[in-house]
């Protein structure tokens, strides 16, 4: 009967044969949802009575935010499934995300940055969230420095795993900062349950399509990174059999 | 294009900075793709004419 749970994707040669027809689907979906969002939201929503149309960053800055934090999430589910099961796949997906969550870290700030100086008179205020999420930015940069200082595999994958553990304190202090201190300039959450709270309509939907195009945008690099690193461990493995010979 | 008003410089500041970083890790891991795969494959390719 042939294997269907979740763990036999840790066998590379499964997880390269399903991700082979998984990416380009999900690669058309993301580039549909980007295109979609961002053209809706730049081009077909209204100014923000207060922010005027400084409000359009917003399909950037909210799911790129989100996504620099969700993908420390993800590398830290990776890390704990490698330090708990020894399974390879996990740890090479963790690292494949780190430059993912870089450059939606850099978008984060970047956009925040510029959406901050007509808002709050000022491009960075050195506040909670805002703090933290350089924090989180700092430690994918170690992170990215530590895979890449380490010749053998396992041990990277070790030394990044307890790493990623200790950064997961900054990637949850950059999602819930607003709610532990009530100070700084940032904003609380964008998106609530509560529809009082919640932004109008007329946003909302746009972003959600970008949220989406985002994460799918996430899940193809890291399906394509993750494929690149196991051709690279056996590219590396053959290499050093040559060597041997 | 729509109206940006007073904001316009920074609406656009953002968006080509963000455009351009997602179409760079887009780039670079489709580079680092293809190049890894070339090398792969002239060491399969390698061994099997060794026998």
């Amino acid at each position: 009967m042939a294997n269907t749970s979740f763990w036999s994707y840790a066998n590379p040669t499964k997880f390269m044969a399903t991700t082979a027809w998984l990416l380009p689907v999900t690669g058309w979906l993301a580039g549909i949802c980007l295109v979609v969002g961002l053209i809706w939201g730049f081009f077909f929503t209204p100014d923000d009575f207060r922010q005027g149309s400084t409000v359009k960053i917003i399909y950037l800055h909210v799911p790129s935010a989100l996504m620099a934090i969700n993908a420390w999430l993800m590398m830290l589910v990776a890390s704990l499934i490698w330090l708990i099961r020894r399974h390879h796949v996990s740890a090479l997906a963790a690292k494949a995300a780190a430059p993912v969550g870089i450059t939606m870290t850099l978008i984060a700030l970047a956009t925040g940055a510029i959406w901050g100086q007509p808002m709050w008179g000022t491009w960075w205020e050195w506040e909670p969230r805002l703090t933290s999420f350089l924090i989180l930015f700092l430690f994918y940069i170690g992170y990215v420095a530590l895979w890449s200082a380490i010749e053998d595999g396992d041990t990277a994958a070790d030394l990044t795993s307890v790493l990623c553990i200790v950064g997961s304190v900054f990637a949850l202090l950059s999602r819930y900062a607003v709610n532990f201190w009530n100070q700084g300039l940032h904003q609380g959450a964008t998106l609530s349950l509560d529809k009082d709270e919640n932004i109008a309509n007329v946003f909302y939907f746009p972003l959600l399509v970008c949220i989406a195009g985002f994460a799918l945008l996430f899940v193809v690099l890291v399906l394509a990174g993750t494929r690149t690193e196991i051709r690279a461990r056996r590219l590396s493995a053959l290499l050093a059999r040559e060597r041997m010979a | 294009m729509p109206e940006l008003g007073k904001y316009a410089a920074e609406v656009s500041l953002a968006y080509v900075i963000s455009i351009a970083l997602v179409l760079g890790i887009v780039a670079l891991t489709v580079w680092r793709s293809r190049r890894v795969r070339r090398a792969l494959e002239d060491v399969e390719e390698r061994r099997r004419s060794n026998g």
